[in-house]
């Protein structure tokens, strides 16, 4: 379990105060100037060190992602922008840094700001976070008057934030689509090369970060990147935000170190799974877009990322959702697959045509009015969308379908033979016209 | 040069290219929908996926640079796989899911036969299908009178959102709603405004934008397919034209990058049921007031008995936009034999081929747009006087730095450009240098000065055309490798009458002047709709349609129109193309040339020419630039610096559009009831901005 001294969120539950004050009595806005003039090398090699992998799901290492933005400020300005549009179900992690820690995400703009030459940032937040959209706005005021940040600011370095508010839609989450919508248009994703370092925000280098790869950038420099290394595992390294929903007796979201197991998690923090570790059907670990991972192999989960790819799952955003015995498991994959048709954004063929498929299959399957061969046809269909898409929505619609394919295979069989038997009993048969 | 082994076959191609490009290099070819060369890349269809060594995933041929490509550890050419089993796949795949949805109604769509998807599901997909649910259904929309919807067979490629944005360059069409529920659309279901919004039926892969007024017409292998040069306009747009048996069923674009790329406007395309519609299929002669039928032998007795009763310098010839070199040049000979010297185009333009043929031309010619890095447009609107050249002015101005400036009537262009004003004084003004935009010009190294009709053909036109030349040669438009100066015209034949000298000579009359009441008692009308003979004057009208010309006759003669003959066109460059017979005149027309030939042995001036062939030897002989075919013959810049010295009177009138509406310009469109719905259409947009 994480020791309090190690925790970043410190007002993540919003007991303190949320404001520049209180931000200051937990640490932040403590020696930035410091930080800032040991020069955008510094940092970037820091926050490499630290082995901080993004945290919106991807898990890609930040500080990598930030060395490839130019060396120079060329004749095109650069852009941070802050990736606020939270919307992948299970996930509220973002939500919580927004309304109770924002000046963790404000400090840690002008950091990153810093390291990549950015004179102006962007944050993004999603359409549906209205009251966290106006506390972060009502931080960044606070930072701007007390000249944290701004024009002729006490760090000597000029640095302007933005938030942009979204209109709501998933989509807008993927970052190519994200700046997209920030340039005002239909957000849907741009085809890559050009990666936004090179093309981004109205074709000038930028980076597009998660809240919280952000949020955890001022502790890292203040404390160091071998303090933040040595939590964790290897290649799995520092503090995470675990948010767990669903089928336990307490939800929560909670700062853990990396590689937790998944039991310890659940128990210590969520008063265990609903009925005992027993009644444990199904976990997804990172956010509805991932393979769900049986009970079965859920003693020897790890959360973290290379601990949910060795049972071909991801950590994702690592929004746990607990699924007790109780679920009906193919009817929970159909509904989420629901959500993925609906969220898609028509623009490439597979994904716009392959998900309402998907959604009515399962939907059939979840009533056991289906044959056993669409089982594979199913899986195939899955593998025809993944990989063969723009962006990576499709992966992560056709992902939690392939879990419950490969884990659940036999309870879609006994539903299917159950439906067959009682055929002929009145009231057994549904109408199948839609 | 960047190396690349395609299927084992290593190319060289250059960096920029894109895996698309370079497969095609390599002999490899890729199935694509949404990807168009003429378009910007939207790599949505995921067609044209190959495998990248390297790459975990398929990628997007289209979108994906050879320079985007890693080499390999040891600085090996990247490898691409066109035929894998994984790219079999992702193309199987991917065609299944554009399938699932689209109907069967392959029998009764119009797309049948000439369909990207047909064609390629044939190819690339499999025989069956394992998609059981229902299929989705779209509504279909309203986007014009010229462009049917059939929104079901939509498969989202987005090229007619595309085409409009950046080639039309009127944003009318877009997409709403998202996943499965997303539409192609005008959101309120308003017509489409371009002229060139015939194009998205041309670049529809599926059957979902069909042509309108060509809906369930005809199958594409029942029809003969000719190639041949359009003359609505005078650029000469490479054209096919499709017909069955002896009807002309519809008009397609062909590719011709120096001219339309491989777009064609509206009136081009649509004109169609103008060529059936209105025809004059026998030879008339006006009796007690009324137009009685007759033959050929009596139109000619009726014709020779008055020439013989009139003195030559009361005959006169005035010739119409559609005219071909050809028929001009017996109809010319004829006269000159006779001794008449009133030769004129119906426009009353005063070029004069005498100062040079870079005086009349479109010098920087229709490719060198693109060339040109700015642009001042004098009394013209290109949108309406060569919508296709307008669309290549825009590709230019996309391209960026490229300042444009307009004098005359104020009218949306699809591009912004800088309004100067309305007439003569100020360009005037720019050429003393008293306006900004000349520093532009003086600043450009190619400028390009588009100089149209609505400065040219008016009385001072001689005037204002020197005038033009002036700001030309001020601005260092004309110089060793360009030459700016760029006469923009509005019909088919008016560069065709001047390379044959069909105009005025010395004291000869112009067809203003010919019009005049009792300047004439013979007038020869060779398809000239667009004038008024005053009373008194005896009118032969050669033409094809019961247009004006025919309605003030006094002797028909039933002439071809353009599908209906082979004849030679000189576009505004002044490159010479020739037309091609697609189908034959009704009834007893002939062509124009034999009706002349005809004509001229009843007149006692035999034409010294029994065959089209012939005709053109002579003509060839006479002009023998015109021989070449597809070429522009060169012209020297002295021309417009010895043009840019002569003096005139200038009127202050503000310069006026040439052309009123773009749908009815000539005979053939005012014939055609889809024109008229489109003029209509257009009229109607206009009232509805007024009232606002």
């Amino acid at each position: 379990m994480l020791d309090d001294k190690d925790r970043i969120f410190k007002n993540l539950y919003g007991q303190g105060d949320w404001g520049l004050e209180g931000a200051r009595s937990r640490g932040s806005w403590d020696g930035t100037k410091a930080i800032l003039d040991k020069g955008r090398d510094a940092i970037v090699a820091e926050v490499k060190a630290s082995g901080l992998r993004g945290r919106g799901g991807a898990g890609f290492p930040t500080g990598v992602k930030w060395s490839f933005m130019p060396k120079a400020i060329g004749d095109r300005p650069h852009y941070l922008v802050v990736n606020a549009d939270e919307s992948e179900p299970g996930t509220c992690k973002d939500r919580e840094i927004m309304r109770h820690d924002p000046h963790l995400l404000v400090e840690g703009c002008l950091i990153a700001g810093r390291s990549m030459d950015c004179r102006s940032g962007y944050i993004y937040v999603r359409g549906e976070f209205i009251r966290e959209r106006q506390r972060l706005q009502a931080a960044i005021d606070q930072a701007y008057e007390a000249k944290l940040i701004g024009k002729d600011n006490i760090h000597g370095y000029d640095f302007d934030l933005y938030v942009h508010h979204g209109a709501g839609a998933y989509i807008c989450g993927e970052e190519m689509a994200l700046l997209e919508s920030l340039e005002g248009k239909k957000g849907q994703p741009r085809l890559k090369p050009p990666f936004p370092a090179n093309m981004g925000l109205y074709g000038c280098p930028t980076t597009v970060n998660n809240v919280e790869s952000i949020a955890v950038v001022p502790d890292i420099m203040r404390r160091g990147a071998t303090w933040f290394a040595g939590i964790g595992r290897p290649n799995n390294t520092g503090t995470k935000l675990f948010c767990i929903s669903g089928h336990v007796e307490r939800p929560c979201t909670v700062e853990e170190a990396m590689g937790i197991p998944v039991r310890e998690l659940i128990d210590t923090h969520c008063g265990g799974v609903r009925g005992g570790w027993d009644n444990l059907l199904a976990i997804i670990p990172g956010g509805s877009s991932m393979p769900l991972i049986p009970a079965s192999q859920c003693d020897e989960l790890k959360m973290d990322f290379d601990g949910c790819a060795a049972l071909k799952s991801s950590l994702g955003t690592a929004a746990v959702i607990v699924m007790d015995k109780s679920t009906d498991i193919i009817r929970a994959m159909a509904r989420i697959s629901y959500f993925y048709k609906h969220e898609s954004c028509g623009q490439c063929t597979p994904c716009r045509e392959g998900m309402g498929w998907m959604w009515r299959v399962l939907t059939r399957m979840a009533d056991g009015r289906a044959q056993k061969r669409e089982i594979d046809m199913l899986f195939d269909v899955t593998k025809q969308i993944e990989g063969h898409t723009i962006c990576a929505f499709g992966d992560g619609a056709a992902w939690p379908v392939q879990g419950l394919l490969r884990h659940f295979r036999p309870e879609i069989e006994r539903r299917i033979d159950e439906y067959t038997r009682n055929a002929d009993r009145s009231g057994a048969v549904q109408v199948a016209a839609e | 040069m960047a190396k690349i082994i395609i299927d084992g076959t290593e190319v060289d191609v250059p960096p920029e290219f894109t895996l698309l490009q370079a497969a095609e290099a390599a002999g490899a070819e890729i199935p694509r929908f949404c990807f168009h060369e003429r378009l910007s890349i939207a790599g949505n269809c995921r067609m044209c996926l190959v495998e990248l060594k390297g790459s975990p995933k398929p990628v997007a041929s289209c979108a994906w640079g050879v320079r985007d490509c890693r080499p390999g550890p040891n600085g090996e050419p990247p490898v691409v796989n066109t035929k894998s089993p994984m790219v079999r796949k992702a193309r199987e795949g991917v065609m299944e899911f554009l399938l699932i949805n689209h109907p069967l109604d392959c029998p009764i769509c119009d797309q049948g036969g000439e369909c990207d998807l047909q064609d390629q599901a044939m190819a690339y997909g499999v025989d069956s299908s394992r998609y059981h649910e229902n299929k989705r259904a779209v509504e279909d929309k309203y986007i014009g009178p010229l462009v049917k919807t059939i929104m079901n067979r939509c498969i989202h490629c987005t090229r007619c959102i595309r085409f409009s944005a950046e080639v039309a360059g009127v944003p009318e069409l877009g997409a709403t709603g998202r996943g499965e529920d997303m539409e192609i659309t005008t959101y309120l279901e308003q017509a489409m405004s371009s002229e060139l919004q015939g194009n998205v039926v041309d670049l529809c892969p599926v059957g979902a934008l069909t042509s309108k007024p060509y809906a369930f017409a005809a199958r594409p292998w029942e029809l003969s397919k000719t190639e041949t040069i359009d003359v609505m306009d005078a650029l000469g747009s490479a054209i096919r034209v499709d017909t069955r048996g002896r009807e002309v069923m519809r008009i397609l674009p062909r590719v011709n990058d120096d001219v339309n790329e491989e777009w064609i406007s509206d009136k081009t395309r649509h004109v169609v049921d103008g060529l059936r519609t209105q025809r004059l299929d026998q030879p008339y002669i006006r009796h007690g007031g009324r137009l009685v039928p007759a033959s050929w032998p009596q139109a000619f007795a009726a014709i020779a008995a008055k020439a013989k009763v009139v003195t030559p310098s009361r005959i006169g010839a005035i010739v119409g936009d559609l005219a071909a070199v050809e028929e001009m040049y017996a109809l010319k000979d004829l006269l000159m034999r006779m001794g008449v010297k009133n030769i004129a185009s119906q426009d009353n333009a005063p070029f004069n081929p005498e100062q040079g043929r870079a005086t009349y031309l479109f010098n920087a010619t229709i490719a060198g747009i693109e060339r040109a890095d700015a642009l001042l447009i004098v009394g013209s609107n290109p949108r309406r006087e060569a919508a296709v050249l307008n669309a290549r002015i825009r590709k230019r101005w996309r391209a960026g730095k490229f300042p444009v400036a307009l004098i005359g009537e104020k009218v949306d262009l699809t591009y912004p450009y800088d309004y100067l004003g309305a007439g003569p004084d100020t360009l005037s003004d720019l050429v003393a240098g008293k306006h900004s935009f000349a520093e532009v010009l003086k600043g450009a190294e190619r400028p390009l000065i588009i100089v149209g009709a609505g400065a040219l053909a008016r009385s001072d036109g001689a005037a204002i055309a020197a005038l033009a030349a002036k700001a030309a040669t001020e601005f260092h438009a004309v110089k060793e490798g360009w030459n700016g100066y760029s006469v923009l015209h509005t019909a088919a034949s008016r560069v065709g009458a001047l390379e044959i000298g069909f105009m005025p000579g010395q004291g000869a009359l112009n067809a203003a002047a010919m019009t005049k009441p009792s300047a004439l008692d013979l007038i020869f009308l060779l398809g000239a709709d667009e004038v008024d003979v005053p009373p008194g004057t005896f009118v032969v009208y050669i033409g094809t349609h019961g247009d004006s010309g025919a309605h003030r006759a006094d002797v028909i003669l039933p002439g071809a129109a353009y599908p209906e003959k082979s004849g030679l066109y000189v576009n505004t460059e002044g490159r010479v193309q020739m037309s091609n017979r697609a189908s034959f005149p009704p009834g007893d027309a002939r062509e124009d040339w034999s009706i002349l030939r005809a004509l001229s042995d009843t007149l006692g001036h035999k034409l010294p020419y029994d065959s089209l062939s012939a005709l053109r030897q002579a003509l060839f002989k006479e002009r023998p630039q015109l021989a070449r075919i597809g070429q522009i013959v060169p012209t020297g810049p002295a021309d417009i610096r010895q043009l840019s010295s002569l003096k005139g009177e200038i009127d202050k009138a503000p310069f006026r559009g040439a052309i009123d509406d773009f749908y009815l310009t000539n005979p053939i469109a005012r014939a055609s009831a889809v024109m008229a719905e489109c003029s209509a259409l257009a009229e109607g947009r206009v009232a509805i901005t007024a009232a606002e």
